[in-house]
């Protein structure tokens, strides 16, 4: 391992792949068969197999979490502010796994993947897989690494929707939910963001309906419309105004529809950027996930009935500028939580910063997420006396 | 504070094994850890501070970062045996509303408070200074406490609120105070419920 990373890096890392050949019954009633998971991990599985860490991704992230790839250091995992050597994830302790979710763009098996039925991607066929799916697909990851219990599972946004739903699919699999930034279905308001992001993809004269990649295509406008909108609601308003106010890129007004405003400039640039590595069929269909999950549907609205099965502690945290998942959503989720009578410990950090709150280092919110990890650690140590 | 606080002890010889538990303003989690382990009770509890908040995790206890002057909206009725305001009650600001929620969360109520009424306070009070003491380390001016109470005061509020006083105990230093309490009492522990019961 490369012995000049930053102090509490996992260092370099590389990805690994896992088959799974057995059909995966999906929720839209199709089933998916003969399809790979990408993952990475940092640190050491006991021998106990109990100290194992999931990390479950959001919508635009994947399964490298934490570290950089050797050959492109500057490729570092998304939530490695939290995850490394001495930090509040500490991986002298845990074993962390993150996984690349199916229908992703990034390696597991996604629409840009070969359809082995067809030879070609599936593109437009790609099921519209949700939450519990990717559960239950992690699930498998899980049995291929041996692993019975995870120590916990933890996830932030779209991220903690997976952690949660792991509490009430696979109760006796999760010592822990650490669920942060979260809400426990999607407002209307939520919903419609995301139903404009779609079809700014789904108009696109390029999304060829969905399968554009047979004719060397992908749909960039869509795409970057769509990663506006979304970016918009990730920040506060606040956070928006100190960061960029009404600056003007050129210091004065040109009466023209080009970039002009500081603010116009950063989402074009981070719009751009996304649609370069991002597929616009994935991206459709995990805004899709977003929507449709909502475990209370199934117990008639209670959400309290739906975690019923629950058996994890809870670490459930909340950032008070967030208005995407504001932390009233959060509070919904302790309050079914409490009417379980299971152990819960909420956070609500006075954050700046927005829904994105969640992957930046407030001291605060990491001094939590330390404490409770340390406490799980106090935990299996007193197991294992 | 080294060691458990005073009222911790009497707080615990008021609990039933195994109830469930509300601490409200439960400051590091310390009494909540003491209750799990003499009483091993079952307990969730509510502070605001940051800094505490690990420090609660750290002990063991469940807590939950809420605001007690909004009130307890998220708990439902009658969802916990006991609910403890313990030396936070002076400091809070709507001191009337947090007892009626208590008791609308809880079955029973415990609130413990430092007793104006002490003999040190009144002293302090005709020589012309706001008390400052053992129990009231800050001055006016910085204090945490705004809703100053004697014995006879929370006692006539109880009345006044449909609030049902099932035990008193009256400490100092420590041991229980019983001849003249309201002046030679510290600190007040009260343990109630609603009179409509």
């Amino acid at each position: 391992m490369d012995t000049t990373h930053p102090a509490g890096s996992v260092g370099a890392v590389s990805p690994q792949r896992a088959s799974f050949v057995e059909p995966l019954a999906l929720r839209c009633g199709r089933t998916i068969a003969d399809y790979e998971l990408v993952y990475e991990t940092y640190g050491t599985l006991n021998a106990e197999r109990s100290n194992a860490i999931l990390v479950c991704h959001a919508l635009n992230a994947a399964h490298h979490v934490a570290g950089f790839y050797a050959d492109d250091p500057q490729n570092i995992g998304w939530w490695d502010n939290i995850i490394g050597p001495g930090k509040p994830v500490d991986t002298n302790r845990f074993f962390v796994i993150g996984v690349n979710n199916l229908g992703g763009c990034f390696g597991s098996t996604g629409p840009m993947s070969i359809d082995p039925q067809t030879g070609r991607p599936y593109g437009a066929r790609f099921p519209l897989v949700t939450v519990e799916d990717w559960v239950a697909a992690q699930a498998r990851l899980a049995d291929h690494l041996g692993i019975e219990r995870f120590a916990a599972v933890m996830g932030g946004s779209l991220g903690a929707m997976q952690a949660l739903s792991w509490t009430r699919q696979f109760p006796q699999r999760v010592r822990h939910a650490m669920v942060i930034a979260c809400a426990p279905n999607l407002s209307a308001q939520n919903i419609a963001f995301n139903e404009v992001a779609r079809q700014a993809i789904l108009t696109d004269p390029d999304f060829h309906q969905g399968d554009y990649y047979a004719y060397g295509l992908t749909p960039v406008r869509g795409l970057r419309v769509a990663r506006m909108v979304g970016h918009i609601t990730y920040l506060s308003d606040d956070a928006m105004a100190s960061k960029f106010g009404r600056q003007l890129r050129n210091g004065k007004i040109g009466y023209s529809f080009d970039p002009e405003f500081q603010i116009e400039s950063y989402l074009r640039h981070q719009a751009g950027k996304f649609a370069e590595y991002f597929d616009a069929n994935t991206y459709l269909r995990i805004t899709k996930a977003l929507d449709y999950f909502d475990p209370g549907f199934d117990t008639g609205g209670d959400l309290s009935k739906a975690l019923a099965a629950a058996r994890a502690g809870f670490l459930v945290i909340s950032f008070t500028t967030d208005w995407r998942f504001a932390p009233e959503r959060s509070r919904e989720i302790v309050q079914a939580l409490l009417r379980n009578q299971l152990d819960v410990t909420y956070g609500e950090i006075d954050a700046p910063h927005g829904h994105d709150a969640f992957l930046l280092d407030d001291p605060r919110y990491h001094a939590l997420v330390r404490a409770y990890v340390d406490r799980m650690h106090a935990e299996l140590s007193d197991i294992r006396r | 504070m080294k060691g458990p606080r005073a009222d911790f002890a009497v707080i615990g010889g008021r609990i039933r094994p195994g109830a469930k538990v509300l601490d409200l303003g439960c400051g590091d989690g310390s009494l909540l850890r003491y209750l799990r382990e003499s009483q091993s009770v079952r307990g969730y509890g509510i502070e605001i501070d940051d800094d505490k908040i690990p420090a609660c995790v750290k002990n063991g206890v469940n807590v939950l970062q809420m605001d007690l002057e909004s009130g307890l909206s998220g708990f439902d009725p009658g969802s916990f045996d006991y609910v403890i305001l313990s030396l936070t009650l002076q400091a809070m600001k709507n001191s009337e509303r947090i007892l009626a929620e208590m008791l609308r969360v809880g079955r029973e109520g415990i609130v413990s408070f430092p007793n104006f009424g002490y003999w040190r306070n009144r002293i302090q009070l005709a020589q012309g200074r706001m008390p400052v003491n053992e129990d009231f380390p800050n001055h006016w001016y910085d204090t945490p406490n705004i809703h100053l109470c004697t014995l006879t005061d929370f006692e006539s509020f109880c009345a006044q609120h449909g609030i049902r006083i099932l035990e008193r105990i009256v400490l100092h230093g420590g041991r229980e105070v019983t001849t003249l309490p309201n002046l030679r009492g510290s600190l007040a522990v009260y343990r109630f419920g609603s009179s409509a019961i």
